[in-house]
């Protein structure tokens, strides 16, 4: 075996340690208190995502008791809708796909952040518990109007 | 130890400085598009004759994240070889040259097809947007080439190792074929996908594309792209530095073993860049985040091996106390120092590095411009800025000249500005990203989003930190046109350190590439075999090409 020299293995041991006391934070994170980034499996006909429910009627729609489903359609250079109020407090479930090329799906300011990929739905929930305005934006190039893919989202008061 | 001669044969030097000629003028090229966005994107400049933002951006990335860096790390491998191992045979260094034209003439197909904006698909060239095929089949003779070059540096170091049996390899021809096998294993992922899917689809001969697949394909790639730019920055911290302080290598071993690890641990990783994707499973996401971190294992020994040989120097020269060693070092040299500044860059990129590739902090700043100025700090701080100290030496060595005092002094300059450029324009990134700015994209308020009025700030920063950055751009160009044509003749020393005398001698296992390569595609087979397959079993219908520029 090889040899270290002392002072590296006390390194390696207190830098090791730490590694794995992380890597468990993140995995007790995910596995036991179920904070999984956005890896939503539903596939779509990107052709038909006019045709496929829920994305022909998209727009906001109430599913329970303060739980809500939000359904856009990305496409060049625009989601639809573009304009959404939700009330504070709502529990949503955001659902995005696209009709063409790769987008981005970032709400900045919260953790809503997804890529919206040709033939998938993308699908994060969150809660929403400040009032105000957060601007949602195309974060993965898409072409020549991509800074200009944007859409708003007003959290008020119910 | 000392085996080989001790200055690169001309005729190898020739071929090492054709591909650094590339590498810099791809650095002038690539940065005067850097400094054209970071002017775009301060929301006070337009640019002129409808020129796109997203082909100067194109430009950018593929002259700077793949020109510039594969052509440095050939051109600087060749010469560490033929320095450590001895004089190339006429075979390897035609097979060189085969390789040299065919990632020269790659290039011009990929920049005359990105310049007349049939390819603004930026370098990572994600489908279902779809370029010239011209594009595609410009990037796949690069690749090419550079395997050519790869199998001539095996097959040099395969006659050493004959002539030399039972013997422990010189340490930089061990780590140039270490990094070239990571080169060669990696790379397989993106010639894939370019050759099976993307040319096919591009010139019409199949309809639809696997856009999941082809971006898996591409990430496969894309990670271990990031360690084979960084293991030369590596050899030139572990097998030169000590010899330009004047001191030891701390271990030989443990610099072998560091880049073994690398091998092994940066390919099966390539989840950690579609975190926040639809279509694989969480779980299989967080394997590869462990496999991921793996890395920090070898990080935290170079930075050991570093810092000690630092002290060991320092001490042997006299220096006590804590810290008094810092101070016995060379600090006017620039052959050290911009290394060195690297190499304090490196703790903060690590830092955020860490915070990119977990499992769910990622899902904070992903495709946020926080991104942009964490590989600007690993990349184009850490990495350039020890490819320059490299060059320092590098290039006088090679065309029989010597670096004056002048000189020295304006690349001691050259990293500074450089590293003042870089915390104005890295930390404005990293704090833009934070609040939500996005990536890859030209000016925009989003319709006058009271938030994205916010980042406009951090994007003039950006712009002054850019705009200092290519005035060290400037500076490295007069200080290499200097040393390659200009500096006065004599001889300048290709340094390669010897090792301390307390170190242990190094064992034979390192250079068991049945083993490392063994375990290397074992891991690279648990971490994609089922993702993989899932992928293509319950893959949607596949995508028609759009070009949306």
């Amino acid at each position: 075996m090889m040899h270290m020299h002392k002072y590296e293995k006390i390194w390696l041991f207190f830098g090791i340690g730490s590694l794995f006391v992380f890597l468990a934070v993140l995995g007790v994170g995910a596995f036991a208190q179920g904070t999984q980034p956005p890896s939503c499996l539903t596939t779509i006909d990107p052709e038909k995502v006019d045709q496929t429910p829920p994305f022909d009627k998209p727009g906001l729609v109430k599913t329970g008791d303060n739980e809500y489903q939000l359904n856009i359609v990305a496409s060049a250079f625009a989601y639809t809708p573009n304009q959404v109020e939700i009330p504070k407090g709502a529990k949503v479930t955001i659902n995005v796909a696209t009709k063409d090329v790769i987008h981005g799906f970032e709400m900045a300011g919260t953790n809503v952040n997804m890529m919206v990929e040709p033939g998938y739905v993308s699908s994060y929930t969150q809660t929403f518990d400040k009032v105000g305005e957060y601007v949602i934006l195309c974060n993965e190039y898409c072409g020549a109007g991509h800074h200009l893919m944007t859409a708003k989202v007003k959290v008020v008061e119910q | 130890m000392m085996n080989g001669t001790w200055k690169v044969d001309a005729r190898d030097g020739k071929l090492a400085m054709a591909h650094i000629y590339v590498a810099f003028v791809a650095l002038a090229l690539g940065g005067l598009a850097g400094l054209l966005q970071v002017l775009v994107r301060s929301g006070k400049f337009e640019l002129p004759a409808g020129i796109s933002y997203y082909t100067i951006l194109t430009t950018h990335g593929v002259l700077l994240g793949l020109v510039l860096t594969t052509f440095f790390i050939i051109g600087f491998q060749f010469a560490a070889v033929s320095r450590t191992a001895g004089t190339l045979s006429d075979r390897v260094r035609f097979w060189g040259w085969v390789g040299f034209w065919l990632m020269t003439i790659g290039t011009a197909i990929t920049a005359f097809y990105i310049l007349i904006g049939e390819a603004s698909v930026l370098y990572t060239f994600y489908a279902p947007l779809q370029a010239h095929a011209g594009f595609y089949i410009g990037l796949t003779l690069v690749v090419v080439g550079s395997w050519i070059s790869g199998f001539a540096m095996f097959a040099h170091y395969a006659k050493w190792k004959k002539a030399h049996p039972g013997q422990v390899s010189p340490l930089l021809t061990f780590m140039s074929v270490v990094n070239m096998v990571l080169w060669l294993i990696c790379s397989l992922g993106v010639a894939a996908t370019v050759l099976f899917q993307l040319i096919p689809w591009s010139l019409g001969y199949v309809d639809r594309i696997n856009v999941l697949v082809s971006r898996t394909l591409f990430w496969y790639f894309g990670h271990p792209l990031v360690y084979f730019w960084l293991l030369p920055a590596y050899m030139i911290w572990y097998a030169i530095i000590p010899k330009i302080i004047g001191g030891k290598m701390f271990s030989d071993s443990l610099a072998r073993m560091s880049f073994i690890l690398f091998l092994i641990f940066s390919i099966p990783v390539g989840f950690h860049h579609q975190l926040v994707e639809p279509g694989i499973d969480p779980a299989w996401k967080y394997l590869q985040v462990v496999l991921t971190f793996m890395v920090v294992i070898p990080s935290l020994m170079t930075a050991f091996s570093m810092f000690a040989t630092f002290e060991m120097y320092g001490r042997s020269k006299g220096a006590t106390g804590l810290f008094g060693w810092l101070r016995k070092l060379p600090w006017g040299d620039a052959r050290f120092f911009a290394p060195f500044i690297g190499m304090l860059f490196f703790i903060p990129a690590g830092a955020g590095g860490l915070v990119n590739a977990s499992h769910q902090l990622n899902q904070v700043v992903h495709n946020t411009i926080w991104v942009t100025g964490h590989f600007h700090l690993t990349l184009a701080t850490t990495v350039v800025l020890t490819f320059f100290g490299a060059a320092y030496w590098l290039i006088p060595h090679l065309t029989g000249r010597v670096m004056t005092k002048a000189m020295n002094r304006l690349a001691i300059i050259q990293t500074i500005v450089w590293s003042i450029g870089m915390i104005f324009m890295s930390s404005a990134m990293h704090f833009a990203g934070l609040l939500g700015a996005p990536r890859r994209s030209a000016f925009s308020t989003y319709g006058d989003a009271p938030q994205a009025l916010e980042w406009v700030p951090y994007q003039i920063a950006q712009a002054v930190g850019g705009t200092i950055l290519f005035i060290g751009i400037i500076l490295v160009l007069i200080i290499v046109t200097n040393l390659a044509f200009f500096a006065p003749k004599g001889e300048t020393e290709f340094p390669v350190a010897e090792v301390a005398e307390q170190a242990e001698r190094t064992p034979l296992v390192f250079e068991n590439w049945t083993l490392w390569i063994g375990i290397a595609v074992v891991l690279i087979l648990i971490a994609y075999t089922v993702p993989f397959i899932d992928m293509i079993q319950n893959a949607p219908p596949g995508s028609k090409g759009f070009k949306l520029w």
